[in-house]
């Protein structure tokens, strides 16, 4: 447990010390909202879909989750680069527990920057539908968190420099993201887009939040979750079993 | 005599083609200082991850305090404490950070870590600079904590690949000093690396030399220049070695590590 937590505590430390990262988590999703809420909002008000914004919110929450846990990748990579790994692939620790805590860590620090736009939304004007259910979303968030930053620590074990990772972003975060149903309701998009869609995890996590902040769900949440989580296990799995395999 | 603390039978270690370590066998006694000599792409380093489970042997067997290294790798990893070639502290979190995660790595109960790190930080000089991010550190003062945090859990054998590569002659001295205090204190055992052949003949009990994968003499310094029929460990050395230049490990991660920290220094 006090390995775990030591590891999860150097993530958070890291965090709070990179002044960077602190103000790309704010900016990159309120970007996100004033252009897109503003900018489309009225065309969707138009159509007879009722606030943009709202539907929105819970999207740009699960994207910030997304994008900040996959950083937990690059942490691996650099640490491989800079030659910290070493120091904990030669401890007498399983390297499950390394990758793991590091990936709690990660996905805490993941799962605040998605509150930390919920906090910016109610700013904007956003309520949701149950205050009640905010736990709830938290809950999700954090799985999807845990999700990803496994996902990324099995990817950083393998991509060698930040050109190597900037590329499985934009090959498979991007698409990742948006062809889910972040932006847009899946009720009326075009059908391959709508199977697409279907068969990305991401989408389900995005309904779920959504399910639970505003009422509104493609899937229905029992569904939501139980996609939700059989990917937490499988990208534990995955990430767990690359970063066994990772060489120094 | 007990057995060895450390023991290497006919191990081997190829990366594709190239033979890294080629059928090497030795032994280095409890309480030893072994100096591991070579040029550039010996097999120096490959051995030393080898021995600290960062590497599977091809062939062989590497046992480390009565462990196997391979079967045991838990209790051979408790079993020493390293200095890498390249630096391995997070730089972003201090000498204390680093020394408080290595303790919690290594499960050193709550009380006595503190105490250690206090001692360990004030042997190295670094008690006082404690809360300073390490990337604010000289590259001296990183070695100093790199060899106070490898000896923070007690280790049977210390591992130091090239310590003094790149170090002042104050630091140097100031270095081995700590090193054979606590050789000297808690009967630790020292296997080592340096392009410093005084640094060897200095502080080395026995001295291992190896080229091309091979381990082509072993012996303490008087016993090598006896044996190549030189005057000092310097002459055996070129002796047994030749005189070629060796190119630097075509090792992709050690050329960027090591680019980036020419660019840093600069
Ligand atoms: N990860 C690796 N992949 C391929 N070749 C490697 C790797 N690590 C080391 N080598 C090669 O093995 C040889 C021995 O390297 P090394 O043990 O680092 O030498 P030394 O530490 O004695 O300078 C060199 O030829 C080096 O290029
Ligand atoms: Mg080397």
């Amino acid at each position: 447990m006090r390995i775990l937590y030591i590891l999860w505590l150097r993530q958070v430390k890291r965090f709070f010390r990179a002044k960077s990262r602190i103000v790309g988590a704010v900016g990159q999703p309120l970007l996100f909202l004033v252009a897109l809420g503003y900018g489309i909002g009225s065309v969707y008000a138009r159509a007879g879909q009722g606030s943009y914004l709202d539907f929105l919110v819970p999207g740009i929450m699960a994207q910030t989750v997304l994008f900040s846990a996959m950083f937990y990748g690059a942490m691996i990579m650099f640490d491989k680069q800079f030659g910290f790994l070493k120091e904990t692939l030669v401890a007498p620790v399983s390297r499950f527990k390394i990758m793991f805590g590091g990936a709690v860590g990660g996905a805490t620090t993941a799962t605040l920057q998605g509150l930390l736009v919920f906090v910016i939304s109610l700013c904007l004007g956003f309520r949701p539908e149950h205050w009640a259910l905010v736990p709830v979303a938290i809950v999700i968030l954090g799985l999807l968190a845990v999700a990803i930053a496994s996902f990324s620590s099995g990817i950083g074990s393998f991509v060698q420099d930040m050109q190597g990772f900037q590329a499985i972003n934009q090959f498979l975060v991007f698409p990742l993201y948006f062809l889910s149903g972040a932006l847009y309701p899946l009720q009326h998009v075009p059908n391959w887009l709508r199977i697409v869609a279907e068969c990305n995890p991401m989408s389900y996590a995005v309904d779920a939040m959504r399910d639970v902040l505003i009422g509104q769900t493609h899937f229905g949440l029992a569904k939501d979750l139980i996609v939700l989580g059989v990917t937490v296990v499988t990208l534990v799995i995955f990430g767990s079993y690359r970063f066994r395999h990772i060489e120094v | 005599m007990s057995s060895p603390t450390i023991k290497l039978e006919h191990v081997t270690k190829r990366f594709g083609k190239v033979t890294a370590v080629n059928d090497v066998s030795f032994e280095v006694e409890k309480g030893e200082l072994f100096a591991l000599l070579g040029p550039n792409g010996a097999g120096k380093s490959t051995t030393i991850k080898m021995l600290t489970t960062l590497l599977k042997p091809t062939e062989g067997k590497l046992t480390l305090a009565s462990h196997d290294v391979m079967k045991a790798q838990d209790k051979a990893r408790k079993s020493f404490g390293i200095v890498f070639q390249d630096p391995s502290v997070d730089t972003e979190m201090t000498a204390y950070e680093n020394m408080e995660l290595h303790a919690a790595l290594y499960s050193i109960k709550g009380n006595e870590t503190k105490n250690r790190i206090r001692t360990l930080l004030e042997m190295v000089e670094l008690w006082d600079r404690r809360d300073t991010l390490v990337k604010n550190y000289s590259g001296g003062m990183k070695r100093r904590l790199e060899i106070a945090r490898g000896l923070l859990h007690h280790p049977h054998v210390l591992f130091l690949d090239e310590p003094t590569l790149g170090l002042d002659t104050q630091t140097r001295n100031l270095l081995w000093q700590y090193v054979r205090d606590m050789s000297r204190e808690e009967g630790m055992t020292v296997f080592f690396t340096t392009h410093y052949l005084e640094e060897a003949e200095m502080v080395a009990d026995r001295i291992g030399i190896i080229d091309h994968g091979k381990l082509i003499a072993l012996g303490t310094s008087k016993e090598l220049t006896k044996l190549t029929g030189t005057k000092t460990l310097e002459q055996a050395y070129l002796e047994l070695t030749g005189k070629t230049v060796r190119d630097e490990a075509a090792d992709p991660h050690e050329a960027w590590a090591a680019r980036h920290r020419s660019r840093m220094m600069r």
